[in-house]
């Protein structure tokens, strides 16, 4: 049974369990869809995570109570195909300078680095959550065989758009950051546009994605493209 | 225009913050005190929502380039220096005038925090919908960081008929820091919860816009539960407790979500208290309820708005450079009305 558990005056949580499990999040991504068709006044955010579904309202405008009901009403709504759901395929370069952590992971799962990226890019994966940074992707579930332990020493710098994985996840950092996963390529994506007021983040929890590899020249003239703005956000989406 | 003379410590321009974003990871940002804020906004003559300069600790020192008036939400120890190289004090919880190539000097500060409001607001260019810096991605603000020497601030250029001042100035409550417990209120022992209400904390110097480290008490987590959740939404207010024990008060700044277990979040009414907090600075929490959160909301929402509305124009400051300069300028200013 999900319960209801208060984050101070200003935020509720509507909580599903406290694992990582697929199961778990597709309740909470159904319970932001359900709640987000009641537009109920008052709410500034609506934040979704593996377990858990967080609402930051303005108690002035918006009775505890009222909001109450409305998640635990919400909590049991089926999960639907998400109008707002979609699947986008992500090039990435592996290897070498853009993934120098890629030949340390194949030793360390005992696969080769090429078996490495067949599997990631076989592999659909879901945005379960944004967090960490603006539009950091936290994706799932990885295959177990390459499920790893987070780097002994995290490095002072992971470059923006490096493809990065940690236990079950793999995430994408879209700005340069402190980081302690393993890095093993890099996307010319751009995760987050601040141009782009309506979708300032690419990806959107409940998406799904493919990585396809793709080799530095083409890596290259992406970037340019991409910088150039010559490839929108719709260039990354399947249909 | 204000050029920046001078910026020993971080002054980074705010505003209500950044809310609708958070699901993408965007933190919340914004006045780590709103109502000083807002009440620096009102003596400027400017909207709730001007953006605005929140400084920590010491004020940094500013040359004006155009007619401009200002509103001071603090408790600073402000000058402004004519540019015949007099100084004159320029007073607390007021708005003052200042004329082209005034120098305004804000010092030390005796709150933790201050505000200082420019007539028209700081007119950096919104991001989602706000003008507040958020350091740690290099948004918002200006250029995305704190005040440099060197700066160059556009602003205005809308000038107030007259300035205000309020009639007396407000108070920070110094009672315990009222707390909802929970969200994991389970993690901690009976042990922990009597410590984290019974004991006295301190401010440490890992003191920032996105939390505050405190020492003192050990705050044990129950040992079948652990020390680590699967992340969940955080808020600023929220407390959490690592592993080492010593919470963490969240603030504006704070990450979107977070993976240490809650064992209580600060009150919307009493957050703003804890942005003023300065290292070494007791801290005790008091456990309430929902009800009593809420009507403590109200009672500051109401006790904001008598404040504003007792305000009084701010005296006149006989003041020739301020007018001389002003008028030959442009003549926006009215001679009569140069306060």
């Amino acid at each position: 049974m999900p319960r209801l558990l208060d984050l101070g005056d200003g935020a509720l949580t509507l909580e599903f369990g406290d694992r990582i499990d697929p199961a778990l999040s597709a309740k909470v991504m159904a319970s932001r869809d359900a709640l987000v068709g009641e537009a109920l006044d008052g709410i500034t955010d609506v934040v979704p995570t593996w377990r858990s579904l967080t609402v930051h309202f303005d108690p002035l405008r918006l009775g505890r109570q009222r909001l109450a009901d409305c998640l635990l009403r919400c909590a049991d709504a089926l999960m639907q195909k998400s109008a707002l759901a979609t699947r986008w395929q992500i090039p990435v370069c592996f290897g070498g300078e853009y993934g120098p952590d890629l030949d340390a992971v194949a030793i360390a799962t005992g696969r080769s680095p090429e078996a490495v990226i067949e599997t990631l890019c076989a592999t659909e994966l879901r945005v379960f959550l944004l967090g960490f940074l603006p539009g950091f992707p936290y994706l799932g579930e990885l295959p177990e065989w390459l499920h790893l332990p987070r780097r002994a020493t995290p490095r002072g710098v992971v470059p923006a758009n490096s493809l990065a994985i940690a236990g079950a996840q793999a995430a994408i950092y879209p700005w340069a950051s402190p980081g302690g996963w393993h890095l093993l390529g890099r996307t010319p994506v751009r995760l987050f546009d601040l141009a782009d007021t309506g979708r300032p983040a690419l990806l959107a929890p409940g998406d799904n994605l493919r990585f396809t590899s793709i080799k530095a020249d083409s890596y290259r003239q992406f970037q340019v493209a991409v910088a150039a703005g010559e490839l929108d956000a719709s260039h990354w989406r399947l249909p | 225009m204000i050029e920046v003379l001078a910026a020993a410590l971080p002054a980074s321009i705010q505003d209500f913050g950044r809310p609708g974003y958070r699901h993408l990871g965007m933190p919340l940002s914004g006045a780590l005190d709103p109502e000083w804020m807002r009440i620096a906004n009102a003596l400027a003559g400017n909207s709730a929502s001007a953006a605005v300069l929140e400084m920590r600790l010491v004020g940094p020192r500013l040359r004006v380039h155009q007619p401009l008036a200002i509103g001071l939400g603090g408790e600073f120890s402000a000058t402004i220096e004519g540019r015949d190289g007099t100084r004159r004090p320029a007073a607390n919880w007021c708005g003052h005038q200042l004329a082209p190539g005034e120098i305004l000097e804000l010092g030390n500060l005796r709150s933790g925090i201050g505000y200082l409001a420019a007539s028209g607001g700081f007119r950096v260019p919104p991001v989602l919908g706000s003008r507040s810096t958020y350091v740690r991605a290099g948004i918002g603000g200006l250029a995305g960081r704190c005040l440099v020497v060197g700066d160059r601030l556009d602003v205005g250029p809308d000038l107030p008929a007259s300035v205000q001042r309020l009639g007396q100035a407000p108070r920070l409550d110094t009672g315990p820091i009222r707390v909802i417990a929970g969200p994991q209120a389970e993690y901690f022992t009976a042990a922990a919860w009597s410590d984290f209400l019974g004991a006295e904390f301190t401010v440490t110097r890992e003191a920032d816009r996105m939390g505050l480290r405190l020492d003192g008490s050990r705050l044990e987590h129950e040992p079948a539960l652990g020390t680590d959740i699967v992340s969940d939404a955080v808020t600023p207010g929220a407390i959490q407790v690592p592993g080492d024990g010593k919470p963490i008060i969240l603030l504006a700044d704070c990450q979107t979500v977070g993976g240490y277990p809650k064992i209580a979040t600060v009150i919307g009414a009493d957050l703003r208290r804890l942005g003023h907090a300065l290292p070494g600075q007791k801290i005790r929490f008091a456990a309430i309820g929902l009800d009593d959160a809420l009507a403590a909301r109200r009672a500051a929402a109401t006790a904001l708005e008598h404040c504003l509305a007792a305000m009084l124009p701010a005296a006149r400051e006989f003041n020739l450079d301020a007018l001389y300069g002003a008028n030959l300028i442009d003549g926006v200013i009215d001679a009569g009305h140069a306060d």
